[in-house]
């Protein structure tokens, strides 16, 4: 019994940890006012990019920078389709849902012999504590930092402003473009970390399903999580641990097709959607491209 | 005049379109220092915009800009607060969400090491400004929790801890009560005793009076003339302004009241926020054909609430609504409009309009179910836009052949003027009308009240609801005023001071008055 309990819990921070990164870009994006669901396309991307670095350098860590610089690359064509060109903030994201994967296969079949998953990376990243992803304790560090950076630093207060009312932040001087700029990058970074840590410490490589509705289960963590990093953070242990569970049951004793299991966490994502969101916390002006003097 | 630095500001020659539009053509203006100086214009007259372009918002598209007598390139309101500009907006810069301290220090934060905000140094530097001037705040309240009186002050104290100089005040009394309008007058004496140069954008020509030194009109973008306050009167500052003579009095003959045609008996109303307390408690209203009911009160005392209940967007717990003999509380909206009772709401933006559809589609907002308008769930847009060109013919909207633009980009007056023709269309017996002239300039103001006038001489009844003492008094034939949810007095217009209505209005002593704005 404590064994299956320690091992769901195991389980379940072992898949948190794409999730909270993911989330945390969602958070910072949109923090800012831009809607970012292109998490899951720049999740592939880093999460291919990663496995790829970390193949040929044979260093998992030049591996997880690389697919959060690859992610970061993603989000600057997010960023200039919305903060530059005023497009709208969903589509652009659902391009990039169609970009990365699209790229990932194309440099994947390019770089590894016309296959569609990468080989194995020789060294995967470590692991503390036993049996504990380092990309937890990152993802944790992450949410505690972002946190911190949002609610108690300058810089925070600017994006949080220009998430509410970019209005009022432009008439004290603050540049809207440059500040959602900013937050869509790192929004991308964190996606790409979030990739990159799924092929370099869940699984050891590449696959075209290694992300598979993780971007979009971060993006419901986010509002979940009513757009705070903790409240995120929360939500993603819950879908990890829904993810866990459908492991944990598909290997075990009980007799329930696995197709049933694999849908929990997407299940689970709709009720809680459903059921405990509640009234919107939305930052005010979250998807609005922000024009100058506009009455 | 002269460049000098006798002058805080001097534009000179200043342009600007938007797209087509000519907003600002050839404008020159000089304010000394040390002075309040007013900005007076109608609505659309530029004189917003003029400002934005001083605060480095706009950027012209030629003209000049000196401030103490150096020329300065207004790129970004970030040059503008380096020279000691600060501006308060007419629609609040307020991040809502934040609290107050944080909207103040926002952009220029107080920060010890990595930019991490030191909100306790803050707070004292807050402080100090707050006691100097003495612009009572809380410094840790939620934007979204304080009353807009004290919103306003949170904006000047913004501009005031960036050290401004010259403060711009973009209609700061269109949104406040008489008392803080007083109290807004107040502290802009102590500024200007401090030294520093006020500017104010207002078209109240009663406020011009009450606090400005000197005074700018601009008309349509044009400069018209500067004038030292004391030295004209109300009706020539009006005549300026709009380019015509207009009438500040409401013109109109006696009354001539036929039979009670509304009636409101003893209705109790639930307040929203707490279901057990009620904001309405037994009141009751006769309306006469032909007369013009007046509802004085301060905001909060059931107003809301009232016209809530009469057009059933609301329950009545008890009591009875009846026009024409016909009971029509506690059923549809639609059955009360019906039973001819129109209503030019509060929140043309909010309940009047909806402002992404085009003019012609608003127009027919509450007939389009009905033939010859629609037939067999097909829209029938000749004849919408047929109904649509009389309104707008009728009631003189600009611009002409609107039907097909959005009401979004109408002016206020344009679109209260299409809520006003769409209502009376309606041909009602009973016309609401509540705060029917907020937001409007002198020219439109003129228009509405002429309108209503017009209408009661047909023998339609006439409710107004409205927080304007003054318009009360010059158009109602009946006052009823409205305290803590109950008409607590009726008098024949002409027959009642100012100052008696005003006492009800406050519930008879300072205290309850203070208790009904919180509640």
């Amino acid at each position: 019994m404590l064994n299956s309990i320690i091992s769901i819990i195991n389980t379940t921070l072992m898949y948190s940890a794409p999730l909270v990164f993911g989330a945390m870009g969602g958070v910072l994006s949109e923090c800012s006012g831009v809607i970012n669901v292109g998490i899951e396309g720049m999740m592939t991307f880093g999460a291919f990019v990663g496995a790829g670095v970390g193949f040929y350098s044979q260093n998992p860590w030049f591996g997880l920078l690389a697919g959060g610089l690859a992610g970061a690359l993603l989000a600057i064509l997010h960023a200039i389709a919305c903060v530059t060109f005023k497009a709208d903030q969903t589509i652009s994201g659902m391009a990039l849902n169609f970009i990365g994967p699209g790229l990932a296969l194309f440099l994947c079949r390019l770089f590894f012999n016309d296959m569609t998953m990468t080989d194995r990376v020789p060294n995967k990243l470590p692991k503390v504590f036993g049996s504990v992803d380092i990309t937890v304790l990152i993802a944790l560090l992450v949410t505690i930092l972002l946190w911190f950076f949002l609610y108690k630093t300058k810089f925070g207060l600017r994006i949080r402003s220009v998430g509410e009312n970019p209005a009022a932040a432009d008439t004290l001087g603050i540049n809207v473009s440059k500040v959602r700029y900013a937050s869509v990058i790192m929004s991308g970074l964190l996606a790409g970390l979030g990739g990159s840590s799924m092929t370099l410490a869940v699984i050891s490589q590449f696959t075209p399903t290694a992300i598979s509705g993780q971007g979009f289960i971060a993006l419901a963590a986010v509002i979940f999580g009513k757009w705070t990093p903790h409240g995120a953070y929360g939500a993603c242990l819950l879908f990890a641990f829904a993810q866990a569970l459908a492991v944990i049951l598909g290997g075990g004793k009980i007799d329930v097709p696995s197709e049933i299991l694999n849908m929990l966490p997407y299940v689970l994502t709709i009720i809680v959607l459903v059921l405990f969101v509640g009234k919107s916390m939305a930052p005010k002006a979250n998807g609005k491209p922000y024009r100058k003097g506009t009455r | 005049m002269k460049i000098s630095s006798e002058y805080a500001v001097q534009m000179r020659n200043i342009t600007k379109n938007f797209g087509e539009c000519r907003a600002l053509d050839n404008v020159s203006v000089d304010i000394k220092k040390g002075t309040i100086h007013a900005m007076l214009g109608e609505n659309g007259a530029g004189k917003s915009t003029l400002m934005n372009i001083l605060y480095g918002l706009y950027q012209a598209d030629s003209g000049e800009i000196y401030i103490n007598g150096n020329k300065i390139d207004m790129r970004n309101p970030n040059i503008a607060i380096e020279n000691k500009i600060g501006m308060v907006h007419q629609h609040f810069m307020l991040v809502e969400n934040f609290t107050v301290a944080q909207n103040i220090i926002l952009g220029r934060e107080v920060t010890g090491a990595c930019g991490i905000l030191d909100v306790k140094k803050a707070k004292e530097q807050i402080d100090v400004i707050v006691k100097k001037y003495g612009l009572k705040i809380d410094p840790d309240a939620k934007i979204e929790d304080i009353s807009v009186g004290m919103q306003q002050r949170v904006e000047i104290l913004k501009a005031l801890y960036r050290g401004a100089d010259i403060l711009i005040l973009d209609e700061p009394t269109a949104v406040l009560t008489p008392q803080e309008v007083k109290n807004l007058i107040d502290i802009m004496h102590r500024l200007i005793a401090d030294g520093k140069t006020i500017i104010i954008i207002t078209h109240k020509l009663k406020e011009i009076k009450a606090s400005s030194d000197v005074c700018t009109i601009i008309r349509r973008g044009q400069y018209i003339d500067t004038v030292a306050v004391d030295e004209v009167t109300h009706s020539e500052l009006a005549d300026k302004m709009v380019g015509r003579s207009v009438k500040l009095i409401v013109d109109k003959k006696p009354a001539n009241p036929g039979e009670v045609i509304f009636e409101i008996d003893n209705i109790t109303v639930p307040s929203k926020a707490h279901s057990d307390i009620n904001s309405i408690k037994g009141l009751s209203l006769k309306i006469r054909r032909g007369e013009i009911l007046g509802i004085a009160g301060v905001d909060g005392n059931g107003q809301k609430e009232l016209i809530e209940a009469i057009t059933c967007l609301t329950k009545v717990k008890s009591g009875t609504i009846k026009i024409g003999g016909q009971e029509v509380q506690n059923t549809k909206p639609k059955n009360v409009i019906k039973n001819k009772i129109s209503t030019i709401h509060e929140d043309r933006q909010k309940r009047g309009l909806v402002l992404d559809f085009s003019v012609a589609e608003n127009a027919v907002l509450e007939k389009y179910n009905d033939e010859p308008y629609s037939k067999n769930g097909f829209l029938n847009y000749r004849l919408i836009n047929d109904f649509t060109t009389q309104i707008i013919n009728e009631y003189d909207v600009r611009p002409e052949k609107c039907n097909k633009i959005p009401v979004r980009n109408l002016s206020g007056g344009n679109q209260q003027k299409i809520i006003i023709g769409r209502e009376i269309a309606n041909n009602p017996d009973l016309l609401i009308a509540v705060q029917p002239t907020r937001g409007l300039d002198v020219g439109a103001i003129e228009y509405v009240h002429k309108t209503l006038v017009e209408q009661r001489d047909k023998g339609k009844a006439i409710l107004l609801i409205s927080l304007e003492l003054d318009e009360i008094m010059s158009l109602a034939d009946k006052i009823a005023v409205i305290y803590d949810g109950k008409i607590v007095g009726e008098f024949n217009g002409g027959e009642v001071s100012e100052n008696t209505i005003g006492l009800l209005m406050a519930g008879g002593s300072s205290k309850n008055a203070d208790n009904s704005k919180n509640s």
